[in-house]
């Protein structure tokens, strides 16, 4: 019987082709904005590390008192250097790592010897097993590398390219602002969006993944200026100058990433920042009682507005868009049934039921909605292909049309189509056969 | 007027569709139209500067200790730069107008005075020669002498300078003159910097407006001062060139510096291609938004076009009649133009209350300005326009309807 609906709704929306075409486009742009809307959006707003980000949390400590917290009265996005140390010190989840933004240059040892900026940073040893970064060559170093400090490093894939042509350089020295570090693991091309692991400085989106990675130690032994954000409270400029002095002062310039396994241990871990802070209040260093935050990943990111409010509003925009199809489907839907009451009565006197009509009406309607569909695939493709010349570039690239999103397209557009028929089929199945049969 | 109203209620469900469709339509366009204009005006805010004169670089080099030979490097550099063909003058600066890095500070109105403090006021400082170079105007005072210049560099962290005084003559934006002293000539008075107020500023110059170097919440717009400055470490070169050379300038550049020490990288930019790119995201906005209200105005129109021709032709029996007792083409027409204004304007009431509610939803949530009334005509004007541009056709067919199908049973 549904073969047989099927047949009759083509047949009928051929008949009317100026109306059912109106329908289509309705339903296609509709779909196509909101779907294009939808792939920037997943785009920035999805988890870059989906298996692991419940276990992943950033400590922020207030290390400024109340007076210093601004309108948000949350503490500092980053850590001081000296609350960062002894959180590492103390070790107390199972594996965490400070970290900061470092941007110094590699002189390539070719002709050119034109030296190359790198983006790297900064980073403890657990780092690496913490947010399973791959790794082609080699692997990170151990705890002992950072207690010495060790002039090693990790180098990325495009960085190991460019300097050994690809090769595998585990052993090597690259020197790094005039110092050679050994090095001890190459990573697979990797470059998650956002970059989670240090959205305060990179803002999230953008770059083409960090070139480089090196013991915190040895980046501070070495002088390395953070090439991140420093932010330091009113009247708290550093006492000393240069690098050293930042590091003895209360300016905040350090994220921090820790590991925990289990409610258990974020509890513990929430109590032991209490209480380093407590102790800190009377070491006299804190005038104030603890206010701490720990952060589970995906709350850290959306606590950093990681996904722009322009995306957000875009979003609703074309969901606005799409209800508005829908509203316009309803209508042109209702006059397009209505308009065949005549053929309703006949059905109806000849021996149909209500929901033998309403169930021909709801075919007719997915037609429409499959048809509209197949036209928001399109468009939904022109939409991202001109969403990424248009966008701000450092979301370029990032939305990207794939099977579940086409997929998705065409569910929505049948969906939305047959929701939109429910009452116009309900409409036409309650025509009065009698009155309809006079009429005529 | 009461026939068609009475008309209406015949058609009760797709009236209100139809006005649903327009309500919601009316909230988001608005709403839509307010974001264009305010993210145009943001855009076309001007910067003070002579932006199509200008070409920047930045460069790093190979952090060896450099900071020692900053001010032979910077004198040779600058030596060489204005010697390139089409350069008028070249100076050096700690950032520009839009180029994004900015340093703030507070400035004091009475030292140490914690309360007479305006926080967040943005810092400029350039070399000799800046305040021409850049094409900055002063609305009141002078420009620098030779004697203002000290070696400073605004909120410098990791050298030797960070603990030298800064300069003690300024030039300031009537917008941080009148934060300063309100409704008084600022010529001549003195305010304070440093984190704790100490060290006095004496106000030489005034300019009308100079952009800040990034637009913000805290920052403002343009609350800033212009400092002098003998040396900057990681500034910036300005080279204020004819028009017409620009790319060219911006391309011969690099080789330029690297000439004078390899061991760095140069990176050269034509400032309205910074200005371009600082907007970036706001064109992009504009554009999503005039694609989506395109598609939306579009789309409701077609709706409009779709239900009235339904109209017509349910109604073709009774406009013969109508025509048959008297009434002319031009009645007919406006019948249903009017119908369409009454059913229009009750789908802009409602969606007028929701354009309202929107904004304050969108405000509250994305930190979006607050809509002017006077948004809502313009969203009611383009959807009067819009339905009348849609009945226009079926109400123009139903005006052809001849008398005489009165007299035919359908």
């Amino acid at each position: 019987m549904f073969g047989y609906y099927l047949e009759i709704a083509v047949r009928s929306l051929r008949r009317s082709m100026g109306l059912t075409l109106l329908m289509v486009l309705a339903i296609g742009f509709g779909v196509g904005a909101s779907m294009t809307a939808y792939a920037v959006f997943r785009a920035v707003s999805g988890d870059p590390i989906p298996w692991k980000s419940s276990r992943l949390f950033v400590p922020q400590i207030d290390a400024w008192g109340p007076a210093e917290r601004g309108g948000s009265g949350e503490p500092q996005d980053a850590l001081a250097y000296a609350d960062a140390m002894a959180l590492m010190r103390d070790h107390r989840a199972a594996r965490q790592s400070a970290i900061y933004a470092v941007a110094p240059s590699v002189l390539p040892t070719d002709a050119s010897r034109t030296p190359i900026p790198l983006d790297g940073f900064a980073v403890y040893g657990e780092f690496f097993p913490m947010l399973d970064v791959p790794f082609e060559y080699g692997s990170g170093w151990g705890s002992g590398d950072d207690a010495r400090g060790a002039p090693v490093a990790v180098i990325g894939d495009a960085l190991n390219r460019r300097l050994f042509g690809g090769a595998n350089s585990v052993g090597r020295t690259v020197g790094i602002d005039g110092r050679g570090y050994r090095v001890v693991g190459v990573m697979k091309p990797w470059n998650p969006q956002p970059a989670f692991f240090d959205v305060v400085d990179t803002g999230g989106f953008g770059g083409d993944g960090p070139d480089l990675f090196l013991p915190f130690q040895a980046a501070i032994a070495a002088g390395m200026e953070n090439a991140g954000s420093t932010n330091c409270p009113k009247g708290g400029t550093p006492a000393a100058p240069g690098f050293a002095g930042l590091q003895s002062s209360a300016c905040t310039w350090i994220v921090y990433m820790a590991e925990l396994d289990d409610a258990a241990a974020v509890r513990g871990y929430r109590q032991y920042l209490d209480e380093y802070a407590r102790e800190q209040q009377r070491l006299g260093r804190f005038g104030w009682s603890p206010d701490n935050r720990l952060r589970g990943l995906r709350a850290w990111l959306d606590h950093e507005h990681i996904v722009p409010d322009d995306t957000r509003v875009s979003m609703l925009v074309a969901l606005g868009l799409l209800l508005v199809c829908l509203l316009n489907t309803v209508g042109l839907l209702l006059t397009k049934f209505l308009r065949r009451s005549g053929e309703i009565g006949v059905r109806r006197a000849l021996g149909a039921s209500r929901s033998a009509v309403c169930m021909q009406f709801l075919a007719e309607a997915a037609v429409i909605g499959m048809a509209g569909g197949m036209l928001g695939l399109l468009l939904t493709g022109f939409g991202v292909l001109a969403a990424d010349q248009v966008l701000p570039m450092d979301l370029t690239g990032l939305a990207h049309v794939d099977v579940s999103l086409l997929l998705l397209a065409v569910a929505v557009a049948v969906l939305a189509t047959m929701l939109a028929g429910l009452y116009p089929a309900i409409r036409a199945s309650r025509v009065q056969p009698a009155w309809q049969l006079k009429t005529q | 007027m009461h026939p068609i109203v009475s008309a209406l209620k015949h058609h009760k469900t797709t009236v209100v569709l139809v006005a649903l469709e327009i309500a919601l339509t009316c909230a988001i366009v608005t709403n839509a139209l307010f974001l264009i204009g305010d993210r145009v005006a943001a855009m076309r805010v001007v910067t003070g500067v002579a932006d199509h004169e200008l070409v920047w670089a930045r460069t790093t080099g190979l952090d060896l200790g450099q900071d020692t030979r900053m001010g032979a490097d910077i004198d040779a550099d600058l030596a060489a730069l204005r010697g390139m063909p089409g350069v008028e003058s070249v100076a050096m600066a700690n950032t520009l107008p839009l180029s994004r890095n900015y340093m703030s500070v507070g400035a004091w109105r009475r030292p140490g005075d914690k309360k007479s403090e305006i926080d967040n006021v943005v810092e400029y400082a350039g070399t000799p020669g800046l305040l021409h170079t850049l094409g900055i105007k002063l609305s009141a005072g002078r420009d620098f002498l030779p004697q203002d210049y000290v070696p400073y560099t605004p909120g410098l962290f990791g050298s030797p300078d960070s603990k030298a005084p800064p300069p003690t003559a300024a030039i300031v934006t009537h917008t941080l003159a009148e934060a300063l002293w309100p409704g008084e000539n600022p010529l001549g008075k003195t305010f304070w910097l440093d984190s704790d107020g100490k060290e006095p500023v004496q106000v030489v110059g005034v300019t009308g407006h100079l952009l800040n170097p990034r637009i913000t919440k805290y920052q403002g717009a343009d609350r800033n001062m212009i400092l002098p400055s003998t040396r900057l470490v990681g500034g910036v070169y300005v080279l204020n060139v004819r028009p017409d050379m620009r790319g060219a300038v911006a391309r011969d550049l690099p080789g330029v510096l690297t000439r004078i020490d390899p061991a760095r990288m140069v990176k050269a930019e034509i400032y309205a291609d910074t200005i371009a790119d600082y907007y970036h995201g706001d064109r992009a906005m504009v554009w999503v938004l005039l694609v989506v209200t395109g598609c939306l105005l579009a789309l409701t129109a077609l709706g409009v076009v779709g239900l009235s021709s339904f109209w017509v032709q349910q109604r073709t029996r009774q406009i013969g009649i109508r025509r048959a007792i008297g009434a002319t083409r031009r009645d007919i027409l406006r019948y249903f133009q009017f119908e369409n204004l009454l059913i229009v304007t009750m789908g802009i009431a409602v969606g007028s209350l929701g354009a309202v509610g929107l904004n304050l939803w969108l405000m509250r949530r994305y930190e979006l300005a607050h809509m002017p009334l006077a948004w809502l005509a313009s969203g009611a004007v383009v959807l009067w326009s819009l339905g009348q541009c849609a009945v226009l056709g079926p109400a123009l067919r139903a005006s052809r309807v001849p008398p005489v199908v009165a007299t035919r049973t359908v």
